[in-house]
């Protein structure tokens, strides 16, 4: 564990967590939500976590962001707040 | 509105740091975790089920019950999203036409051409995760996301029709359902052999030249191979459903 990789990371993740909350586009809040997972994913398998930072880079950052766009096309693209 | 939110959100925040400090420190040897149990799965975990990625052993010996039921849940959501979003009868199929934007020629041939070389090397990547999840990181779970990737990206690639000819509608409820059959089923064998739900080392009294500890093993890998089908059957059965609107026509 190195404590700068740590916290590098865990401000990125912060921005990205707010960023994706703050998009008025849903399609790119969905990328960002998928970015915040990869880093997540970075953050697992830094901490030793490998069998987690695997399941959340298969199901976080690929498969669940396919289901956010897929919903987002069959939907609205633009939040109303 | 947004300020009451605000005030939920920062005080639920605050009430769960402060109920951090009542956790034992990161890495804490005197912790009850690490007094009891992690010394018990570390070091007895390759004497008692001869599984080396003790992470395995747990998610599929040791709590067996407890992932049995979280793959319960993927198939839960599988046939909520099917039953919510499935449109079978003929007055909501003819609707409305769809736009349809095509893309220019050169374009859909790099994106093809690339996702049909992919999906058979992702394929086997997710056979490999799942068959040597008991050795290194993965096993039913993320093999069976993949596998589901695959699937999901040929659907993107090429078109949904592409897909549905490959993995029909029927496939992947029969595939989603035998999954979670075959990890109760496993755990019902156990039982009718006279032992506990779920205690695998019962089935070294039915396969032929496994001890009571390769048993557990064995047990281990079926357990996972069921988890796979349903992940794999229950991803690919929601994205059809999110991506067609129900219809079961035209993908993204």
């Amino acid at each position: 564990m190195i404590w700068q990789f740590d916290l590098i990371i865990l401000i990125l993740v912060a921005i990205t967590a707010i960023a994706s909350i703050n998009a008025k586009d849903l399609m790119s809040a969905a990328i960002i939500f998928g970015t915040f997972s990869f880093l997540m994913c970075l953050l697992w398998a830094e901490m030793g976590a490998v069998d987690v930072g695997f399941t959340e880079a298969a199901v976080g950052a690929g498969v669940s962001t396919i289901f956010f766009i897929a919903a987002v096309f069959r939907t609205t693209r633009r939040t109303k707040d | 509105m947004k300020l009451i939110g605000l005030i939920v959100v920062i005080a639920t925040g605050l009430l769960l740091l402060w109920g951090v400090t009542d956790f034992p420190d990161w890495a804490d040897p005197q912790s009850p975790a690490s007094t009891h149990l992690s010394p018990h799965f570390l070091t007895e975990s390759i004497e008692e089920t001869a599984v080396p990625n003790v992470v395995t052993s747990v998610l599929g010996d040791y709590r067996g019950f407890d992932t049995m039921l979280e793959t319960t849940v993927v198939f839960a959501a599988g046939i909520a999203v099917y039953t919510l979003l499935r449109r079978s009868r003929r007055k909501d199929l003819r609707e409305k036409p769809e736009m349809i934007e095509e893309e220019l020629p050169h374009q859909a041939l790099i994106v093809k051409t690339i996702c049909r070389l992919m999906a058979p090397f992702m394929q086997l990547y997710a056979l490999y995760v799942i068959a040597h999840g008991h050795h290194s990181p993965g096993g039913g779970f993320q093999g069976g996301v993949i596998l589901g990737a695959s699937f999901i990206l040929l659907a993107i690639g090429f078109d949904l029709k592409m897909v549905l000819k490959r993995m029909r509608e029927k496939t992947t409820l029969v595939l989603g359902i035998l999954g979670v059959l075959i990890f109760s089923g496993i755990g019902m064998v156990c039982v009718l052999l006279e032992k506990n739900f779920l205690d695998y080392s019962a089935l070294s009294a039915i396969l032929p030249a496994t001890d009571i500890i390769m048993a557990r093993s064995h047990g281990i890998l079926g357990v996972e191979i069921g988890v796979a089908l349903a992940v794999m059957a229950n991803l690919v059965l929601i994205y059809v459903n999110l991506s067609s609107d129900g219809k079961y026509e035209r993908g993204l």
